[in-house]
């Protein structure tokens, strides 16, 4: 039996994913750019393990965190800068 | 090798790069000596805060001197120096730190500091992350922040492009008699040495009253717009007065970057330079008493630094008595940023013709020679 | 949440899984902590078809009594013999205190990355970095990747997207082929790698294999369209969507140092029963020496059997592990960094991603505090780690000294360390209080 989806919202716009699914990779299903850096460059994830920061987002109201070590739940509420 | 100069400045902290550079400024041939990073200690250390602070008269006197000189200065910063006109609010916690709030007003317009009472209405407008509890505030508008080792590296670079000469990671091995001996063997021949090397001063002159009071700072993550103006307790005076116990106050500031940093905590005995939770725990939740909701914001380091402390809060400015070419700017406490300017200004003014803008009487190192003798 | 164990592990790659297992079998109570949701470390990192000696131990693991404290990252050491530790998880900030008897530091290892000009658009990530992210779920079907840097991982991560099937269309490696070549010679040793080589180069085998060959620039608008590749004298473009460029491995230092252990040529100086300097901490896997899977195990299962003081049992292990060394060294060779590496960044490619600090603003520092301080280069939440490497090739500055918290870690977290300090915060405020009022 396949597992079921889960939907959570990117920047507000629906994203349904498979279980397992990391936020910093559902945030890069919306687009390539994760974040704005401190002079306004896009960026997204370059270390994968939570330690370059550049995939951090505010989940479910809490700034700064890690979303690529933070696996996607339903209803999630998902922002990038 | 000896080299000859007009005045050697040991320790290019802010105190002693504003030395350096108010005596190049003058055409004075300086020398400064630096050990380490510019800057790069209790300078580094601290929150940058240029604050009018009225502890004592004296005290009301070369902050306010000073602060002004911070604003004739800040359009000549470079960017890296954030310096931002933020403002301080002197927060009040009931009735009778209101009644504080005003007498406070009155004093700081005695020096031509204007001042404006908010009340918890204004306060809260102002900074809707504060507690709605409080009774209000004093705002100082002329107050700012900076950050400090850019602020210093301006000082000395501005120094050397008049002239100055830094001998930079060289130590002060000794000083004294008009000759300065680094650590290389290199000698300095200086008819004014100042000793600005902070609570390493004592390491230069073991009988100065000068002892390390040891401060946590912690800073977030960016939350720009979570606080916008130097947020002070008002019973900050108490523990920034306070000499025997340990003791933390509700201090907070906006970095221009958009960082929160969060202060303020003093120890004595406290030699070692390791974080220590329960200060920093101390800390957050006084801090928590005045805004609520800072347990969330994400803290990315935590750092400690030394103040130099003095028995009457009052820097040590002028003449060392046993030796005539020697002179202290050293033991500002949690005033350093803010008074460096000041302390620069009235130390020259006094070598240079001993004419000075504010009274320097009050922080004559011989004022601790004097009490001893009539011991 | 407080707990105590008797044996804590740090890290649930190979090391921690085979420390954790190990150290379990002799009753002792044993905790098992990691920030990701799942144990596996990077190497292992769920979301691939893992090899069976990945299967067996997460096997082993499961069927033991370890406490397992999947999503958790330590934050700080505020007195001895306790950790604080704060959930990675997005909903709760909750911190943790943790009480050891002994400490297993199996912390592995990170990406090294060198800063090039275009590096930091959307879509250039580490070779590790790629690879985790689609382990997490990031789609590659259909996109062309190009692979670079240096070390094993490459060909590595480039099977296993070959796998995924992305367009792997260029594999270069920093290394000059006489290097590699001497390499595989010497791997000869150990048919088991050489196999694994073999059917890495074949899943990747549409992909041009490519020595002394490196990026110089990754172009385009918003994402990498494009790396520019260079090699000897030639250099030339090469269409992609991603760009995974990771210049092999460096220990993750920041526990070990934090606790104060003594560390020997950029690794954690340990005995052959991995004890380090501090009694009662021990360390295995990458942060003693990069090494490997195989010799992680090893080291692991040594650290699980010393903590739990069955040293006779690791006797063998012990054996086989220093017939690995040669391998250590082999591979520190093989990856070498060409000092024209140093050449590429240009004056305006940032080397602080935190802070945006561009290269030309760092020349003239002495040191990495100096460099901080004046320019905010390290000042960023991930304190220094990823341009900490890149400042120590390009600039030769040692590491600055680390400064708590170990990772990012929430004000309500730091206050819940003081109960572990040893002295009450409550104390400190009570004297505030009491304090007169005196102007």
């Amino acid at each position: 039996m396949p597992d079921a989806s889960i939907s959570l919202l990117v920047n507000g716009a629906p994203v349904s994913v498979a279980p397992g699914t990391t936020v910093a990779a559902a945030i890069l299903m919306s687009g390539p750019r994760a974040r704005v850096s401190v002079t306004g460059e896009p960026r997204a994830p370059l270390c994968g393990m939570g330690i370059c920061f550049e995939c951090r987002a505010t989940i479910n109201g809490f700034a700064h965190k890690r979303s690529c070590q933070v696996l996607c739940e339903p209803g999630m509420d998902v922002r990038t800068a | 090798m000896s080299e000859d100069w007009d005045v050697v400045v040991a320790g290019a902290g802010i105190v002693g790069a504003a030395c350096a550079h108010e005596c190049a400024s003058r055409g004075l041939r300086t020398a400064i000596v630096e050990a380490g990073e510019i800057g790069g200690g209790a300078t580094a250390a601290g929150m940058g805060h240029i604050v009018v602070l009225d502890d004592s008269p004296a005290q009301l006197a070369l902050t306010s001197y000073s602060q002004g000189l911070w604003r004739e200065l800040s359009s000549r910063l470079p960017a890296g120096a954030e310096y931002e006109s933020c403002g301080t609010l002197w927060v009040a916690s009931d009735d009778e730190e209101m009644e504080e709030v005003h007498r406070k007003r009155a004093l700081y317009a005695t020096v031509g500091i204007a001042s404006e009472v908010l009340d918890s209405h204004a306060l809260a407008e102002a900074e809707p992350h504060l507690s709605p509890a409080l009774a209000g505030a004093l705002l100082v508008p002329s107050d700012g922040v900076l950050y400090p080792p850019c602020a210093a590296e301006y000082l000395v670079r501005d120094a050397v492009r008049l002239g100055a000469k830094l001998y930079s990671q060289f130590k002060v091995v000794s000083a004294g008699d008009g000759l300065v001996r680094l650590n290389d063997g290199t000698e300095l021949r200086a008819p004014r040495i100042i000793n600005a090397l902070g609570s390493e001063a004592v390491t230069l002159l073991p009988d100065l009253p000068i002892r390390k009071r040891k401060g946590h700072l912690v800073i977030t993550d960016r939350y720009p717009g979570f606080v916008h103006h130097q947020l002070v307790e008002l019973g900050y005076l108490k523990s920034a007065h306070s000499i025997a116990t340990d003791s933390v106050a509700f201090n907070i500031q906006p970095r221009k970057t958009g960082q929160v940093l969060l202060g303020s905590s003093r120890q004595f005995g406290a030699e070692d330079s390791t974080v220590d939770y329960s200060m920093v725990a101390a800390m957050i939740d006084r801090a928590r008493v005045f805004m609520p909701e800072i347990g969330t914001l994400s803290a990315i380091r935590i750092w400690t630094g030394f103040r130099a402390a003095t028995p009457d809060k009052l820097p040590l400015i002028g003449p060392w008595q046993d030796d005539p070419t020697l002179f202290l700017a050293a033991g500002h406490e949690g005033l350093g940023i803010t008074t460096s300017l000041g302390t620069a200004k009235v130390l020259v003014d006094y070598l240079v013709d001993g004419e000075t803008q504010i009274p320097i009487d009050p922080y004559l190192p011989a004022r601790f020679v004097r009490s001893e003798a009539h011991a | 949440m407080k707990q105590h164990f008797d044996i804590l592990v740090i890290g649930a790659g190979p090391a921690g899984i085979a420390a954790a297992v190990r150290a379990a079998e002799s009753g002792a109570r044993v905790g098992l902590l990691d920030d990701n949701p799942a144990p596996g470390g990077q190497i292992w990192r769920k979301g691939a078809a893992l090899p069976a000696a990945a299967r067996d131990w997460i096997a082993k693991l499961d069927a033991s009594s370890v406490v397992r404290l999947h999503g958790w990252h330590v934050f700080a050491h505020p007195g001895p013999g306790v950790l604080m530790a704060e959930s990675t998880a997005a909903a709760d900030r909750e911190a943790a205190e943790l009480h050891y008897d002994k400490l297993i530091l199996a912390t592995g290892a990170r990406e090294r990355f060198l800063p090039f000009p275009g590096w930091t658009l959307p879509n250039v990530m580490g070779a590790g970095g790629l690879d985790a992210m689609v382990r997490g779920g990031l789609p590659t079907s259909g996109k062309r990747v190009v692979v670079a840097g240096t070390g094993p991982l490459l060909l590595a991560v480039a099977a296993h997207l070959a796998h995924r099937n992305a367009k792997v269309v260029a594999i270069c490696e920093q290394a000059p082929m006489g290097r590699l070549a001497a390499f595989s010679l010497r791997l000869l040793t150990q048919p088991g790698k050489v196999m694994q080589g073999i059917n890495y180069r074949w899943a990747a085998r549409d992909a041009r294999f490519h020595t002394g060959c490196w990026p110089v620039a990754a172009n385009g608008q918003g994402s990498v369209e494009s790396v520019t590749l260079r090699r000897g004298d030639q250099q030339w473009d090469v269409g992609c969507d991603y760009l995974a460029c990771g210049y092999h491995l460096v220990p993750n230092l920041e526990l070990p140092v934090l606790l104060g252990c003594r560390i020997q040529n950029g690794f954690v100086a340990t005995d052959k029963w991995q004890q380090t300097s501090i009694p009662g901490v021990l360390c295995a896997g990458e942060p003693t020496g990069i090494g490997g899977v195989e010799i992680a195990i090893l080291e692991g299962q040594i650290a699980g059997l010393a903590a739990a003081d069955r040293i006779s049992a690791a006797i063998g292990l012990v054996q086989k592990r220093s017939r690995s060394q040669g391998f250590v060294r082999a591979l520190a060779n093989v990856v070498e960094l060409d000092p024209r590496l140093r050449e590429i960044p240009s004056a305006e490619t940032i080397v602080c991603r935190c802070e945006d600090v561009p290269f030309h603003a760092l020349g003239g520092y002495s040191s990495s505090r100096d460099a901080k301080l004046h320019t905010r280069c390290g000042m960023g939440p991930c304190q220094g780690r990823i341009c900490g490497a890149a400042t120590q090739f390009l600039f030769g500055w040692g590491a600055d000294s680390v400064r708590p918290p170990v990772l990012t870690a929430s004000f309500s977290s730091l206050a819940a360390a003081s109960c572990a300090a040893g002295h009450d915060s409550n104390d400190i405020l009570n004297q505030n209080r009491k304090d007169t009022h005196t102007l």
